[in-house]
């Protein structure tokens, strides 16, 4: 596997300057950026196909919002919850939304931990981001359970234009599919740290190539870029 | 005169040394292979496989179309399911997979001197997702009610009602779930070739010593990764719509006298995102063929591309404005004049890189040392046919002219001749060009001239009349023509011809297929480099290249791609990886 970060710059002229120092920096010898290994710079390529995914995602869902002429449910009621006598908008959102964020902070500490080569203190770190996105998906479904009770079906739903009842469905359940998929993974990656593949070397099972401490982070990528992703559908589908 | 400085100080690698899976059994080296070599050969010969089946569809709706009347079981629904499938086929599960999984595969890591792909594994995943789809796809035929009659643009809302083929069966369903499955193996193999070019080059090949080829393969692949999202997405909501009753798409709607359930949708959204994928689609399969017809023409006119920093730009920059013309397809959906005129001007704009890469192309040929190999053939061949489906595209591309020529023959013609005729040429062209290397013999030259004039000549035959025939007001997807007012005798003749045209051209396919089993065991011993071309894939020490493709050592690049005719060098082109420097090389500073 490709070095973290580089040693040495392959090139010994110097550099021209302005547009032309861009380019060439571009398309400079062996890589075109120089402290990225090519794990990582898989997964940054990725998301930035991934975020076309949602983008298109999103756009498909406010081009519906807007063009309906049924009324569109009022998040606010939609999405209360009925606590305590009283109807407290978002609430199970701000909570979802709290924990994800959180995840985040879990997953940044696993990061810097697993850079130490701390097994321990990193397993557990994202262990808990694990736990922690887990229990979104598991709001998330309880969230579902809620509007299919009161009669959101993908096709319809009690208050208003049934493209809402599609879009949300699709939209959360998208993003909650990368979650669940994060949360299976980071369990994967954490049982590696644990078991000390990335100290001794051990190869992978299907590809036969030796894991290193740097997989946590690109796995931190990903997860930060699906927090990020809830950052906008929280925006667009709840605060709009 | 000669001036061989010393060799230029070598780069000390930055990219530690590949680790290869190595097979352990038959079914690891060949079937479930991590080579990406053995991963272009399972796709190419997939994809070859499912393009004869779309070859095949041509042929029975120039029947019906040439012959109207005389063949009972070409039903209108039967019609309409083998143009929607001959499409799609034909774009993605042929072209987008030949070309990027395919040739993306076997040159990529040979061009840029790598050991493989940087990840085997996915990319090996890639090929069986890739697979699946195509199996899923084929499926279809075999479905109650058929294949999908939609069209290949799957237009809704008739593409889920009951009146289109397999709109209320399985049809429409299989075709969304294939597409879906192309796009994530596709994902899978295109964040390799996108890493690879990035990240795993050998020492001294800058992007800027890129083969086109790659450059091509390349950007096509970016856009690709960024434009297949948005069929994602179009393909997942109308599957919902079909599936569980929703309305994306579906506007409030009668059908046989019946309110459906659905309501509040948009058809046009659908159009968008299908265009935003769909317009980027034509230069996914055009780019590469751009990139490898340069490398043809350079390599068989011994001389080096004329203006190798515009060609790349210009790769580049088409692959950029792409993505904001694609509105262009919608001229006849209504849409707001100030929205057509913003996308008939970027459209129009494509022109320009499009132009000096035709110029280039020409000016590389100018006082060039043309050999008329099969591959050179093909190669001019291309350059002619993309400038006349081009010079269509400007009728096209304008809104007024547009207006009236739109869902004629006219636009057949047109979108055959430069993004079906051209870019298959050129995949002619490159598997006449790499045979040798993949195979260690060269391809029968009788039989591929054979193969090249027919499919040439034969390809104007065909579409030259149908631009004649679309100028008359003839609509395309029309099952039968005969009753129509705008179809005067004379034209139907013409019809007929270009069906008789489609036949032969057919049929001289088959020569090329059995041109290239036949050649395996019994064609010419080609030795590791028959065009004695600069490039690293033909520098290997081994033919075919070994797994792990350039033996114990990398190979170290010192110039471009393009050192032909250099004069004073003692060949008439110097490797790639040949030490040492001439003052008199045409390599930009």
């Amino acid at each position: 596997m490709a070095d973290t970060t580089v040693t040495h710059i392959g090139q010994t002229q110097p550099r021209p300057a302005g547009l032309q120092g861009v380019a060439a920096d571009w398309s400079s010898d062996q890589r075109a950026f120089k402290n990225v290994s090519w794990g990582k710079a898989m997964m940054w390529i990725f998301l930035l196909s991934d975020t076309f995914v949602f983008g298109c995602f999103l756009l498909s869902y406010m081009t519906a919002r807007m063009s309906t002429r049924v009324p569109w449910p009022n998040p606010s009621e939609v999405f209360a919850l009925h606590i305590g006598g009283s109807n407290i908008p978002l609430i199970l959102i701000a909570i979802m939304t709290f924990v994800l964020i959180s995840s985040s902070g879990t997953m940044a500490m696993a990061v810097n931990f697993g850079y130490r080569h701390d097994r321990r203190k990193t397993a557990i770190l994202m262990l808990l981001t694990a736990a922690l996105g887990a229990t979104f998906v598991g709001m998330q479904a309880f969230e579902w359970t809620k509007l299919i009770t009161e009669g959101v079906r993908p096709w319809g739903n009690p208050w208003g234009a049934a493209q809402f009842g599609s879009s949300f469905f699709m939209i959360t359940g998208f993003h909650g599919t990368h979650v669940t998929f994060g949360v299976i993974f980071l369990i994967i990656v954490a049982r590696k740290v644990w078991r000390g593949d990335y100290d001794t070397g051990r190869p992978g099972f299907f590809t036969s190539r030796r894991g290193r401490y740097e997989h946590v982070e690109i796995m931190g990528l990903y997860w930060h870029f699906v927090d990020l992703v809830w950052v906008f559908i929280f925006a667009f589908f709840y605060l709009w | 005169m000669v001036d061989i400085t010393p060799a230029d100080a070598v780069p000390p690698a930055e990219v530690a040394e590949m680790e290869l899976y190595h097979p352990h059994s038959w079914w690891t080296k060949y079937v479930f292979s991590q080579d990406a070599k053995v991963i272009a050969i399972q796709y190419s010969a997939t994809a070859t496989a499912i393009g004869l089946v779309a070859l095949v569809l041509s042929w029975l709706m120039r029947l019906q179309l040439g012959f109207p009347g005389t063949f009972d079981f070409i039903s209108p629904e039967a019609y309409y399911q083998f143009i929607t499938m001959h499409g799609m086929i034909m774009v993605i599960y042929l072209l987008t997979a030949l070309f990027l999984g395919g040739f993306g595969n076997y040159l990529i890591p040979l061009m840029v001197g790598a050991r493989d792909m940087v990840f085997p594994y996915v990319n090996m995943l890639s090929y069986w997702i890739y697979l699946l789809a195509v199996l899923v796809l084929a499926s279809s035929f075999f479905a109650p009610g058929g294949p999908t009659g939609a069209g290949w643009t799957l237009y809704p809302p008739q593409a889920i009602m009951t009146g289109t083929p397999g709109g209320q069966d399985w049809g429409i369903i299989l075709m969304l779930v294939s597409l879906i499955l192309f796009i994530i193996g596709f994902t899978m193999g295109g964040l390799n070739y996108v890493v690879t070019v990035l990240q795993a080059r050998t020492r001294g090949m800058t992007l800027m010593r890129l083969p086109l080829t790659v450059w091509g393969i390349f950007t096509a692949t970016v856009m690709a990764l960024l434009a297949f999202p948005a069929l994602f997405v179009a393909c997942v909501m109308m599957l919902f719509d079909r599936a569980l009753g929703t309305s994306f798409f579906m506007p409030a709607i009668v059908e046989m006298g019946e309110q459906l359930q659905h309501g509040g949708g948009s058809p046009i959204l659908f159009q968008h995102l299908f265009w935003f994928f769909g317009h980027p689609e034509v230069y996914i399969v055009a780019l590469p063929a751009f990139g490898i017809v340069s490398d043809l023409i350079s390599t068989h006119a011994r001389k080096n591309i004329f203006g190798y920093r515009m060609m790349v730009w210009a790769i580049v920059g088409i692959g950029a404005l792409s993505f904001v013309v694609w509105a262009h397809h919608m001229y006849v959906s209504g849409m707001h004049p100030y929205f057509g005129f913003f996308f008939a001007t970027t459209t129009l704009i494509i022109a320009v890189p499009t132009a000096i890469k035709v110029y280039n192309w020409v000016l590389t040929l100018w006082r060039g040392d043309i050999h008329l190999t099969v591959p050179m053939l093909f190669a001019l061949a291309f350059i002619v046919t993309f400038v006349n489906g081009g010079l269509t595209g400007l009728f096209l591309g304008n809104v007024v002219v547009d207006v009236p020529l739109s869902d004629t023959m006219f636009v057949v013609a047109h979108f055959h001749m430069v993004m079906g005729v051209a870019p298959i040429l050129v995949i002619f062209g490159a598997i006449y060009h790499w045979y040798p290397k993949v195979t260690g013999r060269m391809l029968n030259e009788a039989m591929g001239q054979f193969h090249f004039w027919v499919t040439f000549l034969g390809a104007y035959l065909i579409f030259f009349p149908m631009h004649y025939i679309g100028l008359m007001g003839v609509p395309r997807r029309y099952h039968e023509l005969t009753a129509t007012t705008v179809m005067t005798e004379s034209a139907h003749d013409l019809n007929a011809f270009i069906s008789i045209m489609a036949f032969i051209v057919g049929f001289a396919q088959i020569v090329f297929l059995f041109n290239l089993i036949w050649s395996i065991r019994h064609g010419r011993e080609a030795g590791g480099n028959p065009w004695r071309a600069t490039t690293l894939e033909w520098q290997t020490p081994e033919t075919p290249p070994a797994h792990g493709n350039f033996g114990k050592e990398l190979p170290i690049v010192y110039r471009w791609a393009y050192d032909y005719s250099v004069p004073g060098a003692k060949e008439d082109f110097i490797p790639q990886n040949m030490p040492g420097s001439f003052e008199s090389s045409r390599e930009p500073a």
